[in-house]
């Protein structure tokens, strides 16, 4: 009997070890990501007339109203960069991280129709909004790199620098702390829906608390831990640093939110497995 | 011992009834503090079995209470039950949607559940992406969804809408497409629930024939349905639960016939009056009977016939006597009505003494459903009369065909000649 026990590929039981993810799950399941990627990215511009010019429209029209607003009105420092410009460096890689956590952060109470009917990782949501979300902000970011080309050409404020590896590095990191916020507040409003709200809120705070709108330059001395406390902030201003040339460099800031970053998804990871084996029961 | 796929051990499921999301952050916390001091979960202990009907005490309820049985290769187990008995509740389970409150649930190989077809399916999307989105859903790899194209295409007979969102198609056309991605799922166990109920006649042969090439091909199927004769035809083995526990299980005919006998809870078969000195004549009797002129105990198929015995007394002689049948439905409207006068031309005569009369109703007759029986018996001069209302009661169901029922009231077969004029 007891040679037999093992021979069961699944058991499901009401509770398993807190360490028992089932990451394995998810990579027989990466046909269906895919296929969530691209019904993503279709169906979002299907009966549109413009379709994917969307994706550039939204980004311009951004960094022209901060443009207006935060530059010409307010009369913010670039840095002496070419406000668009500066802006734009900022949105890119913010809303890659804003559009993934309110994506992801409703994953449970969006996808209960088809969560309540057929088991597959759930994990594969949110994972194929950060994928889906990546090819928009590849979109956004060859429009960005257009307009640096044509100030790079045109005048000598830009000083692209060797940091321009660590692009990718920054993106991934950016890309799973949106997830990792997203995971761990979707599941936690399975329950106690009061969240929800503060998502919008939250993310919008937020990014009055990292340097896209003002360089980091300008935040005074003593409220500069606040805004360093954030995160974002090393991944934008090395995004920054590394593109135009401004900004700070700093491995210990970088490594922080690294470190951050890491610690947060596994506590989502966790929390997200836990709740999506009963959240039927409480959503 | 080694051919068993799927072992249910001990599984049971608790619910919270009311108002979600009052009190449970206390009674969260109330668990975290007995889960610290190692107590067991307080809220557990607590919970009515599923019962509707009765209010209970309790907040918590047991929608599946130990819950035990085994699932051979090879065996197509149907699970029946009434409305909440937690048939679908043992199914969320199975298929991993939700995890049980206590006790596991073992399986061997790949397990699939085929709940509600055309799950996930993308309105703005072709018949084509959404097949293989479906089927992605449903755990089929690309390449294997891509081997079976044609095969699930031309299973569906939607081919020449294929390239069309499915937002144009028909709920017929969707379950269909559905269905086809479903039925070409290979897993070792495949989990049904009541999808025959939908599409047309052709279609539901088509489904339930691959049903059963799945299970020939030495694949479990668990299926689930109210469909006493697709049970029938299908199942080996079966499963009859009742608020949440089982009542019965083992061979399909004996759970079949279990259900129906549970279906007809508050069948009165059988009345007897005391005579009553005040009257000239009465009814002193009824009985329902079966052809063969045995009491009738358990619902009555659709298609078998069955008979009124009834039992009165003259105290004296009559020259005008008539006597009424009436059947009436769970509406209350009155469906059946019969006289003895009623194809005859006369009244008819007694002489003193102790009668009865047994009426044959040949099946079928009346729709599947329940109905009660009214006696009357009434001398036309004088308009005295002995009237029995709802005594006896009965239920038609009809075991052997797709459909189980129908709108209407009377239910009588007919001709269908088809004469092809050009």
């Amino acid at each position: 009997m007891n040679e037999k026990e093992d021979t069961w590929d699944l058991k499901i039981k009401p509770h398993s070890k807190w360490y028992d993810l089932r990451l394995g799950e998810i990579l027989r399941y990466k046909d269906l990501l895919l296929l969530f990627v691209r019904r993503d990215f279709v169906s979002v511009y299907k009966q549109t007339i413009l379709g994917p010019i969307w994706f550039f429209i939204q980004p311009i029209i951004t960094s022209l109203t901060f443009t207006v607003i935060f530059g010409n009105l307010a009369h913010i420092s670039t840095d002496g960069l070419p406000s668009i410009l500066f802006y734009m460096c900022g949105i890119t890689l913010w809303s890659y991280f804003s559009d993934t956590l309110s994506k992801t952060s409703d994953t449970f109470t969006t996808n209960s129709g088809i969560f309540g009917k057929v088991y597959f990782p759930r994990m594969i949501v949110p994972l194929s909004v950060v994928v889906s979300n990546l090819i928009k902000l590849g979109i956004q970011f060859s429009l960005f790199l257009a307009i640096w080309l044509y100030f790079f050409v045109k005048t000598d404020k830009i000083h692209p620098n060797e940091t321009i590896i660590l692009i990718p590095f920054l993106i991934l990191l950016i890309g799973f702390m949106g997830l990792s916020f997203g995971i761990i507040i979707s599941s936690l409003t399975t329950k106690y829906r009061d969240l929800k709200f503060l998502v919008a809120f939250g993310i919008q705070l937020m990014m009055y608390a990292s340097p896209i709108v003002y360089p980091l330059s300008i935040v005074p001395e003593k409220y500069k831990w606040i805004i360093l406390s954030n995160p974002v902030t090393s991944i934008i201003e090395t995004f920054k640093y590394a593109m135009l040339g401004v900004g700070e460099f700093n491995w210990f800031h970088l490594t922080y939110s690294l470190v951050f970053t890491i610690i947060l998804f596994f506590i989502g990871l966790i929390i997200f497995h836990k709740v999506e084996k009963s959240f039927m029961d409480t959503v | 011992m080694s051919n068993v796929v799927l072992k249910a051990e001990n599984i049971s499921k608790q619910y919270r009834l009311g108002q979600l999301g009052t009190g449970t952050i206390s009674h969260d916390l109330n668990r975290l503090i007995a889960k610290l001091r190692g107590k067991e979960d307080p809220y557990l202990k607590v919970g009515d079995a599923n019962d509707r009907s009765k209010t209970g005490g309790s907040d918590y309820v047991w929608s599946l209470k130990d819950i035990n049985f085994e699932v051979k290769q090879g065996e197509v187990l149907g699970i029946i039950g009434k409305n909440g008995a937690g048939k679908s509740t043992l199914l969320k389970i199975l298929s991993q949607v939700t995890t049980p409150t206590t006790g596991e649930v073992k399986v061997r190989g790949r397990i699939a559940a085929l709940l509600e077809v055309g799950t996930g399916f993308h309105p703005d999307l072709s018949g084509r992406e959404n097949i293989f989105l479906n089927g992605a859903i449903l755990g089929m790899t690309k390449t294997e969804i891509k081997n079976k194209l044609d095969e699930i295409i031309e299973f569906s007979g939607v081919a020449k809408y294929i390239d069309t969102p499915v937002k144009r198609y028909s709920s017929g056309m969707m379950v269909r497409l559905g269905f086809a991605v479903a039925a070409h799922l290979e897993p070792e166990i495949l989990i049904v629930d009541e999808v025959l109920a939908v599409g047309d006649a052709e279609f539901q042969k088509k489904c339930m024939g691959k049903m059963k090439d799945v299970s020939g091909q030495g694949r479990t199927v668990l299926f689930v349905s109210h469909n006493m004769s697709a049970i029938n035809n299908l199942c080996t083995r079966g499963i009859l639960l009742e608020s949440g526990m089982i009542k019965h299980i083992g061979n399909i005919s004996d759970v079949v016939s279990k259900y129906l006998d549970l279906g007809v809870e508050g069948i009165i078969s059988e009345v007897k009056y005391d005579i009553n000195e005040q009257k000239k004549f009465q009814i002193i009797g009824a009985k329902l009977l079966d052809k063969n002129d045995n009491q009738i105990l358990n619902a009555i198929d659709v298609k078998a016939d069955f008979k009124i015995r009834i039992n009165y007394l003259f105290k004296e002689n009559f020259s005008s006597i008539h006597l009424t049948v009436f059947f009436t439905n769970d509406k209350g409207e009155i469906v059946y009505f019969i006289d003895r006068t009623d194809f005859a031309d006369t009244y008819f005569s007694a002489e003193t003494g102790e009668y009865s009369t047994t009426l044959l109703f040949n099946a079928p007759l009346l729709l599947p459903g329940r109905y009660s029986v009214t006696l009357g018996l009434g001398n036309t001069y004088t308009s005295d009369n002995d009237h029995k209302f709802d005594i006896l009661f009965f239920e038609i169901t009809n075991t052997s065909a797709f459909r189980t029922s129908r709108a209407g009231y009377i239910f009588k077969p007919v001709e269908w000649p088809m004469n092809k004029i050009s």
